[in-house]
């Protein structure tokens, strides 16, 4: 099967500090995966390894099938749009400014965005039912209405992968799961999405398959029934898996009931 | 995508205004540029100044006799002062709203970066050591850029590129080439050197004569028509760098050629007319109050804005009293108050 994003035994982190070593991962076309770890174990630092913003120490990442070292940042953002975690901006940039970056690698360098282009942000937005955003100030509205906007944004350039960095942190109850619906969406869509989220029961709603990443290395891979133990994840948090199976009911629907036994 | 489309309302037209608010800031140069072509000693009403410049372009008809008057009058007197200050109002302007934007930081301008003190150290010591005027630009360009460089490394150092760093890196690098210039001066010959570099760095378009302006013009309007282009990608830097490289901006590029073009421009400034400051930090705020903070729009707004307001400061230097003002001191009264008033408009934007 061809990956959208591929990682072969890469080593992540800086130049003084390597974050983790042996991560080897592969993503589908429209396939979901959810990164799930503890605080500190690299998340962003591996997205930003897998997104060619962070040489990697070792190891390659591939993108189509492309190394990712060989792609011009323009064409790269044609195929792979990045969800940071929201953040308040500086300029009063109205919603439809921000989002209409996201076709900048589609607009000819010195252009301005057509109306084509303007209808495809309308869209964007809509699509996450905040069209209403569209003329508003974005230092002006709330945590969770920027995290959609800037969904809203990666979703504009089109792209066959999304990396979500935590996208539903900020945001209230009904929007993390109006986030996670989209989500499996675009997966019907055949956008593969990659998420990290500090929540497993979101990572078993809309996940393909989950990875655990432990500080320093990839500490399962696979469905969410394998991967998403009570013993593993009480591992990777470092808590007693009693509590994880109190914290997390979903986890019991997953899991043959027997194993509870144990 | 069709079954999203159908979800929203279509597309709602800009109104006629809000399409044609870009167009005030160059219209209201335009007016600026005419009014100052036609007050002076010899004041003309503006209508003939118009019916001059027709004349000049072979559509109207003129005497011969009042032709070659004007002439003299418009365009060997006036005109290189007038495009000295657009030219140098609009560099001022257009480089401090592409710092602002390249660094995030709605406070820097060409002259707290220190560009405009490294430049006057360098322009200063290239005069000092009898240069000629190509070394001179040189000197400035060279010392401005190693201005920006001293400010933005003292702040990457010790505060990871904030935005009260930035600013103290930039009083700091300032400061440094300030007293190189002190040393410059005192080595200057102090009965020739030292009064012309004194004069000159007080500001004046008074200087321009019509061969530098031609050897000037040139490289700042290609500087300028060069920070203009760089809009949407600084619109995309000013969301971060990972952000900016995501989004498919190819950032280091972008930086480079921003502060090249921006400090090169701000640097010849210098030479032409001295140190004028306040320009580089208010005019992109009343510019950004008039088009909004995209900088494709923002970019040649600032520049226009900054042209008329040069412009206009050069009239209030040259009329408001018999002996002419320093320009550098009339922008910095004007620019005060509305600085204030900027301030309080847009400080909102800026609790971040």
């Amino acid at each position: 099967m061809s990956h959208v994003v591929e990682a072969r035994d890469l080593a992540i982190g800086y130049p003084n500090r390597r974050v983790g070593a042996g991560i080897s991962l592969g993503i589908g076309h429209g396939e979901a995966l959810c990164l799930l770890g503890p605080n500190g174990s690299g998340k962003t630092t591996l997205f930003k390894t897998l997104l060619g913003l962070l040489p990697p120490l070792a190891g390659e990442v591939r993108v189509l099938d492309e190394p990712v070292a060989d792609w011009s940042r323009a064409a790269f953002a044609r195929k792979v749009g990045y969800v940071p975690q929201a953040h308040a901006g500086l300029f009063p940039f109205t919603v439809e400014d921000i989002v209409l970056m996201g076709r900048a690698a589609r607009i000819e360098r010195f252009a301005a965005p057509s109306r084509h282009d303007r209808e495809i942000a309308a869209d964007c937005l809509a699509a996450l039912g905040v069209g209403h955003l569209r003329t508003r100030v974005y230092t002006e509205i709330s945590g969770g209405e920027r995290q959609l906007t800037l969904i809203a944004r990666a979703l504009a350039q089109e792209p066959a992968l999304l990396v979500m960095d935590e996208p539903t942190a900020s945001l209230d109850f009904g929007n993390q799961i109006r986030v996670l619906e989209h989500v499996g969406r675009l997966r019907g869509r055949g956008i593969a999405v990659l998420m990290s989220t500090h929540q497993p029961e979101h990572a078993l709603r809309v996940a393909d398959r989950i990875a655990l990443l432990a500080p320093g290395r990839l500490a399962g891979l696979g469905a969410p029934a394998e991967v998403a133990t009570p013993d593993a994840l009480a591992d990777l948090y470092g808590v007693d898996a009693a509590a994880i199976v109190a914290s997390l009911p979903a986890l019991s629907r997953l899991q043959p009931p027997e194993k509870h036994a144990s | 995508m069709a079954e999203i489309a159908a979800a929203r309302p279509p597309l709602a037209a800009v109104p006629a205004f809000a399409r044609l608010r870009w167009l005030a800031a160059p219209l209201l140069a335009l007016a600026a540029a005419l009014a100052a072509l036609s007050f002076g000693r010899y004041p003309l009403p503006a209508w003939e100044t118009v019916h001059f410049l027709f004349a000049a372009a072979g559509i109207a008809p003129m005497a011969p006799d009042r032709y070659a008057l004007l002439h003299n009058l418009i365009v060997e007197i006036r005109l290189p002062r007038v495009l000295a200050a657009i030219l140098v109002g609009a560099s001022l302007s257009v480089s401090g709203a592409a710092y602002q934007a390249l660094f995030r930081n709605p406070l820097v301008s060409p002259g707290l970066l220190g560009v405009l003190a490294g430049a006057s150290a360098g322009a200063a010591l290239a005069i000092v050591a009898g240069a000629d005027w190509l070394l001179v630009q040189t000197s400035a360009f060279v010392m401005g850029l190693a201005a920006v460089g001293i400010g933005v490394g003292i702040a990457h150092a010790f505060g990871g590129g904030s935005i009260i760093m930035l600013i103290l890196g930039g009083i700091l690098s300032g400061a440094l080439f300030a007293s190189l210039l002190t040393i410059v001066k005192y080595m200057a010959d102090p009965y020739s050197q030292l009064p012309s570099i004194v004069y000159w760095l007080m500001g004046s378009l008074g200087q321009a004569n019509f061969d530098d302006m031609a050897w000037a013009a040139i490289p700042m309007a290609l500087g300028i028509l060069l920070l203009c282009l760089m809009g949407r990608a600084l619109d995309a830097l000013a969301m971060g760098d990972d952000e900016a490289r995501a989004l498919g901006v190819p950032v280091t590029a972008v930086r480079l050629v921003t502060i090249a073009a921006a400090t090169l421009i701000s640097a010849m400034t210098v030479s032409i007319a001295g140190m004028i400051g306040w320009i580089g930090l208010i005019v992109p705020h009343i510019a950004r109050l008039l088009v909004g903070p995209g900088n494709a729009r923002l970019l040649p707004a600032a520049a226009s804005l900054g042209a008329a307001f040069l412009l206009f400061a050069d009239g209030l230097a040259r009329n408001l009293s018999t002996a002419e003002l320093p320009i550098g001191i009339v922008t910095e009264l004007l620019g005060i108050p509305v600085f204030l008033i900027v301030l309080h408009r847009v400080r909102r934007g800026w609790t971040s």
